[in-house]
């Protein structure tokens, strides 16, 4: 069993005044032991719910839970003793200091009033904090409160760290600020799932990815297997001339394992191929022996848009107003 | 995967117990009692409000109200004692919300403590916030020429109920808070629900003037038997008022008592229970 083993998670909500909205529809999901996860899915897929579910803020409907072999429902204070949760808005209180928040979590945790001291000043250190040390929260930027909330997410050290959108709203300096911390503690071996709308932070962060969409995991694996899944690479000609497109579909057409797709303007034409390398060397073959004249001839491997695409069939960053529609 | 060891250093956490209860409850009320220092705001609305109260009351209407066999500071003190202390328990309701909708409530529901500790700690800050009231406004009560005409364990009975009245008053709003989760609807509905609920009472003018219906009203109104208990306690009985005849007004002490328990027994373990269930949205 792995680290964290989620078992068709079902989580119902009735909003006021509108139909009942099935955030988890049996969700199942497996984290090994000393990896990062990311779920990546769309606002409103069941990204935070399922991260609520595991942290024990959420009960779920059926389905089980465990993080190493404890059950989430059944044991939830176990579980907080060994996981470290950093959420969607930074909570932190904005009246206490950086270093009076690290100290609160610290004495929450029951580490004694010296234990905790000092582990405040150590994670402000490390979270190069000194700034926020003595000054109240409120008036300081995002970057900072969120690192104040990670930080508190890790005064015990946990087993398992839940990132709910860690870089959402930031600035893209934050942002890749954050992910340097989140690379720093990886490396450390600590277990990490975290949720993600970004394809990108997906693919820095994270050995395995678990594509999640209207409450359930519709694909797992790394990043190169998610690719590889939806048919290895794609061949690209853009043509110097239209009156060469229905020739040079006909060559594309021979190595392809989809139907062309022809831009407006018809001169780029590009396919899926099963097998990249050779099947450009064959098209290009035959685009010289039919004095076909090329500005750009490319092959590229699908990228995870193109992966969400093709598992959703809509796109990954989707609005509120269409996923409500759906 | 292996797992690595980490570069943060492991420390070892303590199971929750008896000790650890009392623990979290004081953490989080000095989380409450920073809070009172670092937004003056509280503060000085809780000190100035009285003042100002006591001050209108007792030279704008003293001169228009006349109360048979007593002044109209002497018979209002009560009044005013119970009407701010009820509105001091309202912060409880708002700053629930508040912490629920910043995730604040997650943070803590993560965390390996007590569930009613945040609760405790809540509750508490209003308690402090009522005590610094009452305090002010006991001293600019005797300044304005208001006497405790009781003995001092009376008086010291009369703001313990008070103030326990208060306390209790604080986990329902704390329960309110936590369901209606908008700090500016708790807000709005406090005050759209206690100005009618403290000035149909007994606590301004004697509930014997007012019209029929609101006279009724007030003779049942649990805000009047904390007023009349007050009343009693520091020794401000109006001789020449007629006490309304329902038993609640003419046992206002028992009463209060009463009602500090239920509100107790019933809102301790539903606020916790409902804390155990909230999560931001």
């Amino acid at each position: 069993m792995s680290f964290i083993e989620a078992r068709d998670l079902v989580k119902t909500y009735t909003p006021r005044g509108a139909p009942v909205v099935r955030a988890l529809d049996g969700l199942s999901l497996s984290v090994p032991r000393g990896t990062v996860t990311a779920l990546l899915g769309p606002n409103g897929a069941g990204k935070t719910t399922t991260v609520k579910v595991l942290t024990t803020l959420v009960t779920a409907d059926s389905g089980t839970a465990t993080i190493d072999g404890i059950d989430v429902a059944a044991d939830g204070g176990d579980i907080r003793r060994i996981i470290g949760v950093s959420g969607q808005y930074a909570a932190v209180d904005e009246n206490l200091t950086g270093f009076e928040n690290l100290d609160m979590v610290g004495r929450l945790y029951h580490l004694g009033a010296k234990a905790s001291r000092a582990r405040a000043k150590e994670l402000i250190e490390l979270f190069d904090l000194t700034e926020a040390q003595n000054r109240p929260v409120k008036g300081f930027s995002g970057g900072m409160r969120r690192r104040i909330d990670l930080a508190g997410a890790l005064v015990t050290d946990p087993q398992v760290l839940f990132l709910d959108e860690p870089t959402t709203g930031l600035d893209p300096r934050s942002r890749i600020g954050m992910w340097d911390i989140i690379t720093r503690l990886v490396a450390g071996g600590t277990t990490v799932l975290l949720t993600t709308q970004y394809l990108e932070e997906a693919d820095q962060l994270a050995d395995d990815i678990a594509v999640i969409d209207h409450g359930k995991v519709i694909a797992q694996g790394t990043s190169d297997e998610l690719k590889s899944s939806i048919g290895g690479q794609r061949i690209e000609l853009t043509l110097v001339s239209e009156d060469d497109t229905p020739a040079a579909t006909e060559i594309l057409r021979a190595v392809a394992s989809s139907e062309p797709e022809v831009s407006t303007d018809r001169r780029t034409i590009a396919v899926n191929v099963a097998h990249g390398p050779a099947a450009l060397r064959a098209v290009l073959a035959d685009v010289e022996e039919r004095s076909i004249r090329l500005h750009d001839a490319g092959m590229q491997r699908p990228s995870l848009d193109d992966v969400f695409l093709q598992l959703t069939g809509h796109a990954a960053t989707i609005d509120d107003e269409s996923e409500k529609a759906s | 995967m292996t797992t690595t060891t980490s570069s943060i250093r492991p420390v070892a956490t303590r199971p929750a117990s008896v000790g650890s209860w009392f623990s979290d409850g004081w953490i989080t009320t000095r989380r409450n009692l920073i809070k009172i220092r670092r937004v003056p705001d509280i503060l000085v609305f809780t000190t100035l409000q009285p003042i100002m109260f006591v001050l209108l009351f007792s030279y704008v209407y003293a001169g228009s109200i006349n109360i048979p066999g007593s002044s109209y500071t002497e018979f209002i003190m009560a009044g005013i004692f119970a009407q701010t202390v009820v509105f001091g328990s309202t912060y409880s309701g708002s700053a629930m919300a508040q912490d629920l909708k910043e995730g604040i409530i997650d943070r803590f529901r993560t965390l390996p403590m007590s569930p009613s500790a945040v609760l405790i700690g809540r509750t508490n800050g209003d308690l402090l916030i009522n005590a610094i009231s009452m305090i002010v406004m006991i001293a600019t009560g005797l300044i304005v020429g208001w006497r405790i005409k009781s003995s001092p364990l009376e008086a010291i009975a009369a703001i313990a109920l008070l103030l326990l009245f208060a306390y209790a008053f604080s986990w329902v709003m704390a329960f309110i808070g936590m369901s209606v989760r908008s700090p500016e609807v708790i807000n709005n509905v406090s005050f759209l629900v206690l100005f009618p609920l403290t000035f149909i009472s007994n606590a301004f003018v004697p509930s014997g003037n007012l019209p029929t219906p609101l006279r009724i009203f007030a003779e049942y109104n649990p805000v009047s038997a904390l007023v009349q208990a007050a009343r009693e306690l520091f020794g401000n009985v109006p001789p020449g008022a007629p006490v309304g005849d329902t038993w609640l007004q003419q046992n206002p002490i028992p009463t209060v008592l009463v009602g500090i328990v239920a509100l107790l027994v019933v809102f301790v373990p539903l606020s916790i229970w409902k804390f155990g269930r909230v999560s931001a949205r």
